[in-house]
């Protein structure tokens, strides 16, 4: 009994990641109706951010957050600027469509970028507090796991308050519930479009530095990172951030089941025959409310 | 492009191609353009789903793959090799039926993300099942002949070619572009959307599972899930949104134009082709949705603009 559930609590571990880096999907594509199918590869750059902060200044992966987050807002800027900005402009229909294009021609240059500039290594940050193991009645918790996805609920909650609270999150909320009543209310729906993209691309830098700790980065971890966070955007809808952080320890533990099941090499394909599934039998419900 | 024309130039284009291994004694030129002519099999493929019915298909690797695993099997069996390629496209186009009733419920986006994830749960169970390499016996590789293959490979991607220029002047091809345009309105005059999209589906992946099956009968040794990869999806995708996606020659010109720079570039720089047609596609899909093609309309035009002034 003990084996399995030390892989619940590994799964529940992991599964904390998964909904942190669903949360930034979840709010782009709510907010601005635009997939972006890069999010996996800006959740790999945001680990070798992490990465290089380390190796190069000896700067703690955790600490590094203060220098991560910012930057990937600025990056979230400028490629919405760039690129997204433009897409927006289209009805919302051919919006989706472009956007998986445009998301997908990103991710296809960025992952070939990251290939040239840090090669195809595999990387991991190791820390002098890396093997540490928190023992809880004869369970493993390695306490990086523990710390990481801690820091994805407060980052979450942060998120949470922020769109309930603050004057420009309320103003996204009210973007994604219906642009065009927003705009008539006199919200600068571009704006909020910016603001949320920015957002989104910053959660993603931020599940990357939690990646790059208590797991490991390589370039080709964009499209595996961007279909986990697709499946919990499925599982979980639209609308709220904790809803999608649940559906993040739903599909962490989801998986550590089906491998305890079916064997470690499945672990992938169950959630994306659940994925599947659940994308078949509520073709619009899932996403749409 | 007028038909005639085109048809001519590409019956001219088609009896060059068979001529070059009489001709050339080179393999690195045959190599070379059977990875060109694969590549117009796979893009018109694609092309058929994505640029005249309008449904984007990220699973289309799944196909080729299924297409590769049949025909390797039945043909290191000892089956002739073009009836294991019939019967790995047959298997295609199974699975093609039996998937697709489902996928057609999703629309746009979620058309795209859903066949994609029933790709990556291919190719990671068929990566499980069959982890060893698949190589040919001795024997097989003694025979080996590069002539054959090219000669199928041509043969494979005129029968692309023709199909997809049948399919655009036909009834079929114009209900397709119907429901592309707008599917509530084509099903409301009289067009059966579901139907024909799984035409469209079954045409699309039985090309593609022939096309699996001369990758599983030029290559001598392969990992099974290799064919599965995303990444021949990806090509697909690329090669025929840079042609011009939704056209005849557009992927046509677009594979030509992508294996040659593709090999270009891996000379100096590994992978560094993805980098750049990466971004010109997003240029593409943002400032030149016709592809190659529009361009060069665009260009002709600019061109005659000043004979006619006279």
């Amino acid at each position: 009994m003990t084996p399995f559930l030390q892989q619940l609590v590994l799964g529940l571990l992991l599964g904390g990641l998964y909904g942190l880096a669903a949360a930034g999907l979840s709010l782009v594509f709510g907010v601005l109706k635009v997939l972006n199918v890069a999010h996996g590869q800006l959740i790999m750059l945001g680990g070798y951010g992490a990465f290089w902060l380390f190796a190069l200044r000896g700067l703690d992966p955790f600490a590094s957050l203060a220098v991560v987050i910012p930057a990937a807002l600025v990056a979230g800027v400028i490629l919405y600027w760039a690129l997204f900005g433009w897409v927006v402009r289209a009805p919302e229909e051919t919006r989706v469509k472009n956007s998986l294009l445009v998301g997908f021609g990103l991710a296809l240059a960025l992952e070939a970028a990251a290939v040239r500039l840090f090669t195809a290594d595999e990387r991991s940050i190791t820390t002098g507090y890396a093997g540490a193991v928190l023992s809880v009645g004869g369970l493993a918790v390695p306490v990086v796991r523990l710390a990481s996805l801690a820091l994805a609920l407060l980052l979450i909650g942060g998120l949470h308050l922020a769109l309930a609270r603050w004057r420009w999150g309320r103003a996204i909320r009210a973007t994604a519930e219906d642009w065009e009543a927003a705009l008539l209310t006199g919200i600068d729906v571009r704006r909020a479009y910016l603001l949320a993209f920015a957002l989104g691309t910053a959660l993603a830098g931020a599940a990357g530095t939690l990646v790059s700790v208590g797991y490991s980065i390589s370039p080709s971890i964009g499209l595996e990172w961007t279909l986990k966070a697709l499946v919990v955007v499925v599982l979980a809808g639209l609308g709220s951030m904790l809803g999608t952080f649940v559906g993040g320890l739903v599909l962490g533990l989801a998986e550590a089941v089906s491998a305890a099941a079916f064997g470690g090499p499945y672990r992938e394909v169950v959630g994306l025959v659940v994925f599947f599934v659940v994308l078949v039998a509520r073709p619009r419900g899932l996403f749409v409310r | 492009m007028s038909g005639r024309r085109s048809r001519a130039v590409g019956l001219a284009a088609a009896i060059a191609l068979a001529a070059v291994p009489l001709v050339v004694r080179r393999d690195d030129v045959l190599n070379f353009l059977f990875l060109v002519l694969l590549s117009v099999t796979l893009a018109e493929s694609w092309n058929i789903v994505a640029g005249y019915a309008g449904q984007v298909n990220l699973g289309h690797a799944a196909f080729f793959g299924l297409g590769a695993l049949t025909t390797r099997a039945l043909w290191v069996a000892g089956a002739p090799v073009l009836a294991a390629m019939v019967a790995g496209a047959a298997v295609a186009v199974v699975f093609a039926l039996l998937v697709g009733a489902a996928a057609f419920r999703l629309r746009g986006a979620y058309f795209a993300i859903g066949t994609l994830a029933l790709g990556e749960i291919l190719r990671i169970t068929v990566g499980n099942v069959r982890a060893e390499i698949s190589t040919l016996p001795a024997a097989t590789i003694a025979g080996y002949r590069l002539a054959h293959r090219y000669y199928l490979a041509l043969a494979l991607a005129a029968v692309s070619v023709v199909v997809v220029a049948a399919l655009g002047g036909s009834r079929l091809g114009l209900g397709m572009r119907a429901i592309r345009e707008d599917e509530e309105a084509a099903e409301a005059s009289g067009v059966g959307a579901l139907r024909l999209k799984l035409l469209a589906l079954s045409l699309s992946t039985a090309l593609a599972g022939l096309a699996g099956g001369l990758f599983a009968y030029y290559h001598i040794s392969y990992y099974p899930a290799h064919p599965f990869s995303p990444t021949w999806t990806f090509d697909s995708l690329l090669i025929t949104f840079i042609g011009g996606v939704g056209t005849v020659h557009g992927p046509l010109l677009g594979a030509v134009f992508y294996v040659f720079l593709k090999e270009f570039l891996a000379i100096r720089w590994v992978d560094f082709h993805l980098l750049i047609f990466g971004a010109l596609f997003v240029a593409i899909v943002l400032l030149l949705p016709g592809g190659l093609v529009e361009a060069a309309a665009r260009l002709r035009a600019l061109t005659r603009r000043p004979g006619q002034a006279c």
